[in-house]
């Protein structure tokens, strides 16, 4: 679980780095997961389970929650069908944490299923990620999480501010940054307290 | 060399073998980690041995359990697919699609099958890294930033 360095082209920019936590009982996707996320230049925790999310994020009630800032999450990012406690019933109790709520929650998974996109995103998952996951979505994950951290620190301090004005996420120039601009999917029913990331087209086609 | 490999790749794109996600992991691959699809492919290779013995274990009960069963390879289809091994990914849905409907020699013939060209697949990029190897670092193009 050691947090890795970065990627060459992460180190000068002064951006926020993101800490993740990656849950998934798949090593193989573990890996690519990591991978994906280092080279956006997020700080990487992954774990294999659920139970393990929980104890890592300090809800498994065997440890007091002190809160160190390294162990601040920003995102956290679950597989659906995992063994033991499933990637929904992660959410749940990260939503139904006082203290862990407002951490945004993806799921993955490699089934297309409208009624469990339907269920996770009712549940409050901030977007439901089709397997396998590309760059473009991380990238688009990584910006969507650092607007909504840098208004909160803009709100809680003006010491910032001057970085954020300019910053321009490094994807912008790519192709995938073009896909936030898509509205909302009819699929995207609930009323969720946060703003959502808009659906890709994709979540509408049929896979096999 | 180089051009011998990229036409190595590009025909186990041709023969169907490999998909777009295959593409996507080489495309994570830089100065800091050249090797990293190499890596995936051989931590795949290895900890997939694990899904296809709970497979065939699973396989010669009597009666089938086909929720396992399917339990059991929505796991290795999802690791395969996470490496782009189309051929695999195929018969793993056709097996899938076995159990759901309940069929068990559907299910031992399709399996055969994903051992095949999982076996296949293994050998073909074996032969694809080790040339690569010896093909020297290639001047990768940047990505764009």
């Amino acid at each position: 679980m050691a947090v890795d360095e970065m990627g060459s082209n992460c180190s000068s920019s002064g951006a926020q780095e993101l800490h993740v936590l990656a849950v998934d009982d798949s090593l193989v996707d573990r890996k690519v997961i990591e991978r994906l996320l280092k080279i956006s230049c997020c700080k990487v925790t992954a774990v294999e389970s659920g139970s393990r999310a929980l104890q890592y994020l300090g809800l498994d009630g065997e440890r007091s929650s002190v809160e160190f800032d390294e162990l601040k999450v920003n995102l956290i990012m679950t597989d659906y069908s995992m063994p033991g406690m499933t990637g929904f019933e992660l959410l749940k109790k990260i939503k139904g944490s006082s203290r862990l709520r407002e951490i945004p929650v993806v799921i993955m998974s490699s089934e297309n299923v409208l009624a469990r996109i339907d269920r996770c995103l009712e549940e409050g998952a901030e977007e439901f990620l089709v397997k396998p996951v590309k760059l473009s979505d991380v990238e688009r994950l990584r910006d969507f999480i650092l607007r909504g951290e840098d208004k909160n620190k803009t709100e809680i301090t003006r010491k910032r501010k001057t970085h954020d004005d300019s910053f321009s996420p490094p994807s912008a120039s790519s192709p995938s940054s073009h896909k936030c601009d898509h509205p909302l999917s009819p699929i995207s029913v609930s009323a969720v307290p946060h703003q959502r990331l808009p659906k890709r087209p994709k979540l509408m086609l049929a896979t096999n | 060399m180089q051009r011998q490999l990229a036409n190595m790749k590009q025909s186990l794109f041709d023969q169907g073998y490999l998909d777009e996600q295959f593409i996507q992991l080489e495309e994570l691959q830089d100065d800091t980690n050249p090797n990293f699809v190499e890596e995936v492919v051989t931590l795949y290779y290895r900890d997939s041995v694990r899904l296809i013995q709970n497979i065939e274990h699973a396989l010669d009960k009597n009666p089938l359990d086909f929720a396992k069963l399917d339990s059991h390879m929505h796991q290795f289809k999802g690791s395969s697919s996470s490496i782009g091994a189309r051929k695999v990914k195929i018969e793993c849905t056709q097996f899938r699609e076995y159990c759901r409907a309940g069929n068990g020699e559907g299910c031992k013939r399709t399996f055969q099958q994903v051992k095949k060209e999982y076996a296949t697949l293994k050998k073909k990029l074996e032969a694809y890294f080790q040339f690569a190897r010896q093909a020297g670092p290639v001047e990768k193009a940047c990505r764009p930033k």
